[in-house]
């Protein structure tokens, strides 16, 4: 039987930093074609999961906003985003630079493309290896072609396997046809997924019918058809604690002149992905 | 080697409890870099500058708030963010048991592995009642200052409790609109699920490997010898339309490499 897809409704006001956001616009996680056989289909990736916990900002004594800034441990300058690079520590205290280009080029394929070569059914795949989602969105006039391809997954039941290359990482990759919409779920290698023997865990027993059968039936005792997901209440009590002190204006600061620094603005990631589905950027 | 248990906990199902030990079910094995000053070569660090004239703020003088309209600061004080901290505690409650395939792969986070602490009777016991009954029970606990909700479930004997993301962590393909634009005939529609089905095939993990791990390993050490190969760069592909006739190509080139195989 496929497992059940996602159809919970919104709640308000998630907010999300999507990564890679510049001024004027949200750019997608990654940009690239979908391929099965020799057909392409161009397509945009954005994340599917979002975090509700509330990022607490860091004020200054005062409350004036702070910003998390890079700085040379020698000479204890400030570093923009373009005066730093990436670095390989082949000896302690020896590194070999390599720059976001280099990595894209050592596998021009697989940066630019998830090739579909397998599909397996939708159930095949144990929940281990999944890591994150994303939605993948028609991009460069590829809506034909994007919804041959989440027609036929959807009429076969399958998903599409391969893996790929997204910010310097490869990671297999499996393409669902969710309600018209191709959603990306990133997995782990098998080699990044350990095995009761790895860890050392004893040999399994055998125990007693008997004993198997109590906990069936605690089990059966507590069965519920449906799962539903919880609320995030660490952040709800949170919030309810900003309230009661807004009320009383306690603590409360306003700084005057305020202009949000480089921590971006916080996106609505169902927004971004609405205007991108409509084609628009 | 065997893996350390990061956490000890109990099990705790209505009256009955297994005492269980904690492990990562996963390990990272991406390549690791270090952030560097580009200049200089060395490595960078951070700190917290006051956002408008740029001096750095002491860790000792960070405050804490929350942004209720732009510019305007609810602040909160250590103890009070310490108050809102769970209850320590080593019991992990499982609640309700539902089907395995009920819980959407969105909601998996972070799987661990359960190990017996002391009760390996009760322990391989609930795995296999578990398998049996396939089924996963809903966990919640405390661990470090947060709490969880996980499924617990048996995996080839063993008991592996994944962490789940709470609802407003996953966007449903539901609340997004219908892709519009031009609908495939059912003609493509058919070729596609020919093609498709070609390609099916059973779920091996074993299959994919980290090529890519390789290749930089492999670059940063030539790279060090001062030997870095050139590079070429990178090209983007077109979307397909022609369809059927790119459908029955494909079709066609797989149906011969079959034969010569």
């Amino acid at each position: 039987m496929p497992r059940k897809s996602t159809t919970k409704r919104r709640t308000s006001g998630r907010t999300s930093e999507v990564e890679g956001e510049e001024r004027g616009g949200v750019r997608p996680f990654w940009s690239g074609t979908i391929t099965f056989g020799l057909v392409s289909v161009p397509v945009n990736l954005f994340p599917a999961n979002q975090t509700t916990r509330t990022s607490l900002r860091m004020l200054g004594p005062d409350g004036e906003p702070l910003s998390r800034k890079y700085y040379a441990e020698k000479t204890g300058k400030d570093l923009e985003n373009d005066e730093m690079i990436r670095g390989y520590e082949i000896d302690k205290g020896k590194f070999v630079t390599i720059t976001d280009e280099e990595l894209e080029r050592l596998a021009p394929e697989k940066t630019r493309d998830i090739d579909l070569k397998l599909f397996v059914k939708e159930d095949a795949i144990p929940p281990l290896y999944f890591e994150r989602g994303y939605f993948l969105t028609p991009a460069g006039n590829s809506e034909k072609a994007y919804r041959l391809l989440a027609e036929a997954m959807k009429e076969r039941g399958d998903v599409g396997l391969a893996t790929f290359v997204m910010r310097g990482k490869e990671r297999p990759v499996a393409i669902f046809s969710d309600d018209g919409i191709l959603r990306a779920e990133t997995m782990r290698f098998s080699d990044e997924v350990r095995s009761h023997k790895q860890i050392g865990l004893p040999e399994k027993k055998n125990v007693s019918e008997a004993i198997v059968r109590k906990f069936e039936t605690l089990i059966k005792k507590k069965a519920k058809r449906t799962f539903s997901p919880d609320k995030d209440e660490e952040t709800e009590r949170l919030l309810k604690l900003v309230k009661k002190k807004q009320h009383k204006a306690s603590n409360v600061v306003q700084i005057k002149d305020y202009q949000r620094q480089d921590e971006g603005e916080p996106v609505d990631l169902i927004q971004v992905l609405k205007r991108s589905l409509a084609g628009k950027k | 080697m065997a893996a350390r248990a990061i956490w000890k906990g109990e099990l705790k199902l209505g009256t009955n409890k297994v005492p269980v030990k904690l492990y990562s079910a996963v390990e990272d094995k991406s390549v690791r870099f270090h952030i560097l000053d580009d200049s200089k070569r060395n490595r960078v660090k951070q700190h917290m500058v006051d956002a408008e004239s740029g001096e750095e703020v002491e860790t000792k003088d960070i405050r804490k708030g929350y942004e209720i309209e732009p510019g305007k600061f609810v602040i909160l004080e250590e103890d009070e963010l310490e108050g809102l901290k769970p209850e320590p505690s080593r019991e992990i409650e499982i609640g309700e048991f539902v089907p395995a395939d009920e819980i959407p792969q969105q909601f998996y986070e972070r799987p661990y592995f359960l190990g017996p602490d002391g009760d390996e009777k009760s322990y391989f016991a609930l795995a296999a009642a578990l398998e049996k009954q396939q089924r996963e029970g809903i966990a919640h606990w405390v661990m470090r200052n947060k709490t969880y909700t996980g499924a617990l479930g048996g995996v080839d004997g063993y008991l592996v409790l994944s962490t789940l993301r709470n609802a407003g962590e996953v966007i449903a393909a539901s609340e997004l609109p219908e892709v519009t634009g031009r609908a495939p005939t059912k003609k493509e529609v058919d070729l596609a699920k020919h093609l498709v089905s070609m390609l099916e095939g059973e779920f091996d993990p074993k299959e994919f490997k980290d090529e890519y791990r390789e290749r930089v390993l492999e670059f940063i050490a030539k790279k060090a010898k001062g030997r870095a190969p050139r590079l070429a760069p990178v090209k983007t592909k077109r979307a397909t339309t022609s369809l059927d006739s790119v459908l029955a190509k494909s079709i066609a080139s797989l149906k011969k490499g079959k034969r010569a195989a």
